[in-house]
């Protein structure tokens, strides 16, 4: 189990992460998720050894490893261009991290094979790094970072080098080869799409903070607070004041369309007379041309002001009365719809009682 | 394409031209030289003769044959080698943590350590070795200090002046910015990525060192090797200045030829296996560069 406690970074005034806490499990996939100088690269530099924080500690299974220097940490890094060594070959560059282990030649020898085994690149241990495809590096530079059991392994944005196809590709693979080594993997990126398709647990970090920390699905539909609603996935922001609360829901006034009635969330701090935003996803968010009474618990009219055809689904800007654009999505495979809307068309938005999130300013 | 390679060609020419007209020709020329007889004041004899209408070739093998009448030529040339293997070896020790302090120092620093390398060029060669001869004699700072020290020992006086100690060190002295420049050349495109790499795969610092600076910069050692080998294989200012009879080089004995005993075309002989010896080091040196680039 890892810990971080309090650390907090300054460079000169510059408060690059602000008493950070996160509690990271054995054999988690844990992602460190922000956008870009949100002090992510700097939280894992300090994890891996190779700056130290200003105050705070970081524990490994109780123990601090402040002290510790990077080489004595057992950790492991996989660094944004893979940092192969370019004057060994693969096989060479896979049994360093065993050679400075003192390990035995013989054994070397087995375990480097095997490594390759495990990223399917069986016969490229006599490769120099630079006949090697960007792909093929990466799993090269896991392999290297595997092979002598690391307690954890920190992924600084390794993908980002590689074209959509491959990602892809790679997110499975890794996916897959956690799951088999059972090793934690901490693992940075500032794209929250990637985020979700691979973590158990997402720490998302804004201006050296962390914000919210949760599972993918959780984050998702429940965020706590308007800019992780906004930073994961696409979502529909409407400001408002809350007006009254009963049990299980409230009401908001939304600011120049009326009042709506929303599900709330236990101990989400809803007090009437405070300012809050309603984060409702585009996919529960209908829109039709004739009125569907009951169903949804709000209804509001509108035009729509753009379309973008995805193939999949299409998703419609829709301006509302107070000037504002929600998006909805329709899946193209919906059945029974007659019609595609067009541009300039009158709509009826609406959702459930229970399709928004609220979150308190 | 046709085109391509039509331009490239041109491009090379410049290089080409200089490479005949500075090597290949003055090479070719001596080569002929060494096989010619010397003049009666110095310089060449004619090498053919026309007389009552009759052309004939005036050409000797002596000069070659001369070579090989006395051991003491092959032994100055395995001398001369040495000394030049034994200046670069110290100029790497020398040059080698220079180079590698100054590529780790912050950018601004970088530039003006980098001034400070190359400034003595800035000064006359011969003034830089007189300087030397001032440290070197008897009387000089660097003398007296050393015989302080060996007096501590009871050891008596030495003189440095005149001696092979004092040729070495003013050799290392010239030609050490000739190893700092392509290594740090080589060092400070090194990616530190890859130290951070090696640190987090477990190697403390003087392994990062060994297992990933040192081989990286390979190519950088065999090129200053070649910038030092050469010119110090054909110096003779320093041992002439500096150095004691038993100190003098290959470049001595080829100078002395051309000036004091006016016999060119020997001379010209000795220029040739020099020339050829120095040539094979660029070769070797090139290669193992190469090799290491690919590599690297
Ligand atoms: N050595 C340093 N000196 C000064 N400022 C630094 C230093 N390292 C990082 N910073 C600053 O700290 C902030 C966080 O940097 P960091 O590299 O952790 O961001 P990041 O979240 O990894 O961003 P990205 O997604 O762009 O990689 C940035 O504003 C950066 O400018
Ligand atoms: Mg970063």
């Amino acid at each position: 189990m890892l810990e971080i406690k309090d650390v907090s970074r300054r460079f000169d005034s510059f408060v690059a992460l602000d008493r950070v806490n996160l509690t990271i499990a054995a054999g988690e996939f844990f992602t460190l998720l922000g956008p870009s100088g949100c002090g992510k690269t700097t939280l894992l530099r300090m994890i891996a050894g190779f700056d130290q924080p200003d105050d705070g500690d970081i524990l490994l299974d109780g123990r601090s490893l402040i002290a510790t220097p990077p080489e004595q940490r057992p950790l492991h890094t996989i660094f944004q261009n893979y940092a192969l060594f370019p004057h060994m070959t693969v096989a060479e560059n896979i049994a360093f991290p065993l050679r400075m282990a003192g390990c035995a030649r013989e054994e070397i020898a087995g375990r480097v094979a095997r490594a390759l085994e495990d990223v399917r690149l069986p016969d490229k241990g006599r490769h120099y790094p630079d006949a090697l495809s960007g792909g093929q590096k990466q799993r090269i530079a896991i392999a290297r970072a595997l092979v002598n059991r690391p307690r954890l392994l920190l992924l600084d944005e390794p993908l980002s080098a590689l074209d959509a196809k491959l990602r892809e590709q790679m997110q499975l693979e890794l996916i897959t080869l956690q799951k088999e080594v059972g090793i934690t993997f901490i693992y940075v990126t500032h794209d929250q799409g990637e985020a979700l398709a691979l973590s158990h647990r997402i720490a998302v970090m804004n201006g050296g903070h962390i914000v919210q920390v949760d599972e993918p699905s959780r984050l998702y539909g429940f965020p706590n607070s308007r800019f992780v609603a906004d930073f994961i996935g696409h979502c529909n922001l409407l400001g408002g004041v809350v007006t009254a609360v009963q049990t299980g829901d409230a009401t908001v006034e939304l600011d120049g369309l009326g009042t709506v009635q929303t599900v709330i969330q236990p101990a989400a701090g809803v007090a009437v007379g405070r300012r809050c935003t309603l984060t409702l996803r585009p996919e529960k968010t209908h829109i039709s041309t004739t009125l569907t009474p009951g169903e949804e618990a709000a209804h509001f009219r509108g035009v729509v002001h753009d379309m973008l055809y995805l193939g999949d689904v299409t998703v419609y800007k829709v301006e509302l009365a107070n000037g504002m654009i929600v998006e909805a999505l329709l899946a193209n495979s919906a059945p029974g719809r007659a019609r595609f809307f067009e541009v300039g068309d009158a709509v009826e938005v609406a959702w459930r009682l229970d399709a928004g999130h609220l979150v308190m300013e | 394409m046709r085109r391509k390679t039509w331009r490239r060609q041109l491009l090379t020419l410049p290089p080409t031209g200089y490479l005949l007209l500075f090597f290949a020709v003055p090479s070719i020329i001596m080569l002929f030289a060494s096989f010619r007889y010397a003049g009666e004041y110095g310089g060449l004899a004619p090498w053919y003769y026309y007389e009552a209408g009759e052309f004939s070739l005036d050409l000797t093998l002596e000069n070659w044959q001369r070579l090989f009448e006395s051991e003491i030529y092959l032994l100055l040339f395995l001398k001369s080698i040495g000394y030049a293997l034994l200046t670069s070896l110290l100029c790497i020790l020398l040059g080698y943590p220079l180079a590698l302090m100054i590529a780790r120092r912050p950018k601004r620093q970088r530039d003006l350590l980098l001034l400070l390398v190359i400034l003595p060029f800035w000064s006359n060669f011969l003034v830089r070795i007189y300087a030397w001869m001032i440290i070197f004699s008897p009387a000089g700072a660097l003398t007296q200090m050393v015989n302080g020290l060996l007096g501590l020992f009871g050891l008596g006086p030495v003189t440095l002046m005149y001696s092979t100690t004092a040729v070495i060190v003013t050799l290392v002295y010239v030609h050490l910015p000739f190893m700092v420049l392509p290594l740090y050349a080589n060092l400070e495109k090194q990616s530190p990525a890859l130290l951070d790499a090696a640190q987090d795969l477990g190697a403390n610092s003087w392994r990062r060192f060994w297992h990933v600076t040192w081989p990286l910069s390979l190519p950088g050692i065999y090129a200053g090797s070649i910038l030092v080998f050469i010119p110090v294989l054909g110096m003779f200012a320093i041992p002439d200045l500096l150095g004691g009879t038993d100190s003098i080089m290959i470049a001595n004995v080829i100078k002395q030829q051309f000036v004091e005993s006016r016999d060119w075309p020997f001379g010209s002989v000795l220029s040739m296996v020099m020339t050829v010896a120095a040539v094979l080091v660029v070769l070797l040196g090139a290669r193992l560069a190469r090799q290491g680039v690919a590599r690297g």
